[in-house]
């Protein structure tokens, strides 16, 4: 029997590698059952991962797409679903369907641009993709800087990476902070929004902001104090979503879906939604 | 037609707002036709004296919203009860689920209440007015008139009415009625007499019509769970639509045995149910075994009365013989 | 143009339903007309509609998507979808007609939902003119004209005869195989001519879509009557699941013990849990999500799709609402031409 492709069926992923990012994030790459990435993607994209008989959930690919092996999904327990992957091992079978979403506008919009990375917690997630792909083109772009903050030294996600290859790449300046002194940490110490305002950044830059909701509010006062425009920052959202593809209603805010015509939005493009995200 | 003026109402509602008893009214709302009427809450005189109405429509039980709007109200909020609306407050104070201080109550008399699907099925499509007078008459766009007698297109709950009396109020206007003699059982004994098997087919049939919509749990004013079982995700028994005819069942079977003991038989179940399912049987049918097994017991009938499945006295009937059917 | 008597209704149905599968409008016991597989014996329903719509013949209320075998770490994908057989829905309404093309903006856009793609493709739509519309009807100010109701094949009822006309290339197939009469259009259009008149003075007529539209949302979505218009509101699914364009869907998995299922079932935005999320709900109160629904149907869908409205007037949630909230009465008091 012939029959079109069902997006909503998935396919068989293997989860092939997990690492323990934070007391709450685990790291799970993630391939096919002959060893192959499960699809390409765009920076930004996401994937619906599931785990049969305990639901579906949306996940951004946190890997960069110019990864061609396999993919990484950083991941906090938080529900059903992540509790179930927190559980898992080396080997255990997943479904996984996609990829989704706009991704971030790598190739048009931020080309030849200095870029600023700003994220908190977990939300770097969605940015390592985009980081990890521009500093491996790093040529098409200016300088390239990030702010990352975490509760506590611990909370940094990607910490080695981070120290390990992005702390080195010429052209890369990253400033790390955290929310409280600690021991073993002689870096920033406070919140990300202060952070940001204490640097200064020059205003020729495009900003990729993401974070929770408390710290994008002030994230975008501080950038706003320094000059910048809603048109210059990027950020990606995250709803309750079942279908991925625009159909099942739940990540609808105003016209738009958050799964097919986001989950990346320019700021200014927000304004024009409810505040419903 | 009721015997009631809504102008009366108005003015005790007006009357009560402007001196300061209460902040708002929890009343019946004018429609877009004569017969579709919401249950609304009004805060001034002009919203009142416009849209307030009180007729052969006014079915809604506005106890249950008092759970949810005294949590947020200023002051006291004006309810306006009818007798059966009153043994669902009653049963919502026992269960402690409002403040009784931040509600006046007024009673007021009601002579049943008609519904508009029974309505159409005499006039047909197209009512293009119903005028509640000593009879209801009812004109349509096609031209036709309709002259109907209240009592032939009643409520099921109203035309087995259980009681005229007022179990609460702050207020009561009008006269006081008493308790009736109800054949409100009458439907529930033929379910009886039948075999099982015609049992099973009945409410089979009857419970396949169901969407799930919710509409019965929603308004069911002993359905005051803050997270139902059924909207639960943890609890393993969350759907949203029967996946099967054994899911059709358990959700209305679930229900009925949650309330038991505790439903008033205040019929907005089976008043709102898209699918005229006769859901008020299944809940009558505990009711009418509670009274057999345990004597005589009217859930709401006084605050704070101990439910016979809630409460354990040394002559209570023993399990084996509710098992075997009868308590006599 | 082709008739066949009002007697020789029943022998019609027979021809259609030999090899193919029909469903038509009959009562049911308590009187309410449900579409019913049409066998000997079962009577077509004179009621103007359906209590349910006919959404369910291509989105049901719920339905298996895919299954799954979990045998230790490892998973097995299996597609159990089964090829769709051809069937026949006679009796749908204009109104309830239009709402498949609604539906079709959804889920015939890329990428395709295939489950639904094959029913459309399996389905032949047979629709009824209406004669005698009700005081709930407002399918006029959404463009629809209930006297050319559409559909792969058009059916008027007169007193004696029932009119058949083909639509589409499926609707001449079915139509040619059923060998009818051929005859004038005249009984037609006076029919027509008669039930317009009836149509304009229906209490609903002068309702107008003039305030609503892409382009609306913040104009609209911050208007405080939201607040009064959903004071009461159940928070139930009548409204959405009686609807023929409402087309929101949950996906949820059920073990049967043999392997685990992921099905679909309708869902409600009027729910509270409809957009929760383990850390956050976006829309906590029912106002939120009582706007949301009426948004959807008077703004962001027309935003998204030429101006066409998710709504066709049916009347079903007037009808059905406990509360006896619904469209009309939001698009009165949010629209200002009350």
């Amino acid at each position: 029997m012939s029959m079109i492709k069902e997006p909503l069926i998935p396919t068989v992923g293997v989860i092939t590698d997990v690492r323990l990012d934070t007391p709450d994030i685990k790291t799970f790459r993630v391939v096919t059952p002959d060893g192959k990435k499960a699809f390409d993607h765009r920076p930004g994209q996401c994937a619906m991962l599931s785990i049969p008989g305990v639901g579906e959930a949306m996940f951004s690919i946190t890997s960069s797409p110019t990864n061609t092996e396999y993919m990484e999904f950083s991941i906090k327990k938080c529900g059903c679903v992540t509790d179930w992957l927190h559980q898992a091992e080396v080997g255990q079978n997943i479904t996984i369907r996609g990829p989704y979403g706009k991704p971030f506008p790598v190739d048009t919009e931020f080309a030849g641009k200095n870029l600023l990375f700003i994220a908190g917690g977990v939300a770097l997630a969605p940015l390592r993709s985009v980081i990890n792909y521009v500093r491996h083109y790093k040529d098409r772009y200016g300088k390239i800087d990030i702010v990352y903050g975490a509760r506590s030294k611990e909370d940094l996600l990607q910490y080695r990476e981070i120290i390990e290859e992005w702390c080195k790449d010429e052209g890369v300046n990253v400033y790390l902070t955290i929310d409280r002194e600690q021991p073993e940490w002689d870096g920033h110490v406070g919140f990300v929004p202060n952070y940001v305002k204490e640097l200064g950044f020059d205003t020729d830059k495009t900003v990729i902001l993401c974070g929770p909701p408390i710290m994008i509010k002030f994230t975008l006062a501080g950038l706003t104090e320094l000059g910048f425009s809603k048109e210059q920052v990027y950020t990606t959202l995250e709803l309750k979503m079942k279908c991925a593809i625009g159909k099942c209603g739940r990540c609808n805010v105003g016209s738009k879906y958050v799964c097919k015509d986001g989950p990346v939005f320019r700021l200014d493009e927000l304004d024009e939604l409810p505040n419903e995200y | 037609m009721q015997k009631i003026n809504r102008n009366v109402l108005v003015e005790k509602a007006v009357s009560l707002l402007e001196n300061g008893t209460v902040c708002c009214v929890l009343g019946w709302k004018k429609g877009e036709f004569d017969y579709d009427i919401t249950p609304a809450v009004f805060t001034t005189k002009e919203d009142i004296e416009a849209n307030f109405v009180f007729d052969d429509f006014c079915g809604a039980n506005f106890s249950k919203y008092l759970v949810q709007k005294t949590r947020k109200a200023e002051g006291k909020i004006l309810v306006f009860l009818k007798s059966c609306d009153t043994y669902s407050f009653n049963q919502l104070l026992t269960e402690h689920r409002f403040d009784r201080e931040k509600v006046y109550a007024v009673g007021i008399p009601c002579e049943g209440m008609v519904d508009i699907n029974k309505i159409r099925a005499i006039s047909g499509e197209g009512i293009s007015s119903v005028e509640c007078g000593e009879k209801i008459t009812v004109n349509t766009i096609y031209d036709e008139k309709f002259e109907i007698n209240a009592s032939d297109v009643l409520l099921e709950r109203c035309e087995s009415c259980k009681s005229k009396l007022h179990v609460a109020y702050d207020e009561l206007i009008g006269e006081e009625g008493e308790v009736l003699e109800s054949n409100r059982f009458d439907e529930v004994a033929k379910l009886e007499a039948m075999t099982p098997d015609e049992r099973f087919a009945f409410w089979q049939s009857e419970l396949s019509k169901c969407i799930r919509c919710n509409a019965c749990r929603d308004v069911c004013p002993a359905c005051t769970c803050e997270k139902c079982v059924f909207d639960n995700p943890k609890s393993g028994v969350e759907n949203k639509a029967p996946a099967n005819e054994f899911e059709e069942k358990m959700f209305h079977i679930i229900r009925a045995f949650h309330v038991a003991g505790r439903c008033t038989d205040c019929g907005e179940c089976s008043r709102v149910c898209p699918q005229h399912i006769p859901l008020h049987l299944l809940n009558r049918k505990f009711i009418k075994d509670i009274n057999e097994f345990y004597g005589d017991y009217q859930a709401g009938a006084e605050v704070g009365s101990r439910a016979p499945l809630a409460n354990y006295t040394t002559g209570d009937i023993e399990p084996s013989e509710v098992f075997d059917g009868r308590g006599e | 143009m082709f008739k066949c008597s009002v007697n020789e209704i029943y022998n019609v149905f027979a021809k259609i339903a030999d090899g193919k599968k029909l469903y038509v409008p009959a009562d049911n016991k308590d009187g309410n007309a449900v579409y019913t597989e049409w066998a000997e014996g079962v009577e077509l329903s004179n009621a103007l509609n359906t209590a349910k719509s006919p959404k369910d013949f291509f989105f049901p209320q719920f339905e298996n998507l895919m299954e799954f075998k979990v045998e230790g770490k490892s998973i097995e994908v299996n597609d159990i979808r089964e090829a769709s057989e051809d069937f026949v829905v006679f009796g749908v309404r204009a109104c309830d007609v239009k709402s498949f093309e609604i539906l079709d903006r959804v889920f015939l856009v890329e990428p395709f939902d295939s489950y639904y793609a094959s029913r459309r493709e399996h389905g032949v739509i047979i629709s009824m003119a209406c004669t005698r519309p009700t005081e709930t009807c407002f399918c006029t100010t959404f463009g629809i004209d209930c006297t050319n109701p559409g559909g792969d094949i058009a059916v008027w009822k007169t007193e004696d005869a029932y009119y058949w006309q083909a639509n589409t290339e499926k609707g001449e197939k079915l139509l040619a195989a059923l060998e009818l009469e051929g005859c004038g259009e005249d009984a037609v259009n006076e029919q027509k001519e008669k039930t317009a008149k009836v149509m304009s003075k229906l209490p609903l007529a002068g309702l107008t879509t003039d305030s609503f539209g892409g382009g609306k949302t913040m104009e609209l979505f911050n208007r405080p009557e939201w607040k009064t218009l959903s004071e009461s509101c159940l928070g139930c699914g009548t409204c959405t699941f009686v609807c023929p364009t409402c087309q929101c869907y949950d996906v949820k998995d059920y073990n049967t013990g043999n392997g685990i299922l992921r099905f679909r079932c309708w869902d409600s935005c009027m729910y509270s849990d409809f957009t929760k999320m383990a850390h956050g709900n976006n829309r906590l109160s029912q106002v939120e999500r009582f706007r949301q629904r009426f948004m959807h149907k008077l703004v962001y869908f027309p935003e998204n799709n030429e101006g066409i409205f998710g709504c066709v007037g049916c009347g079903r949630c007037l009808a059905k609402c406990p509360i006896s909230m619904n469209i009309v009465k939001v698009m009165k008091t949010i629209g200002g031409n009350d």
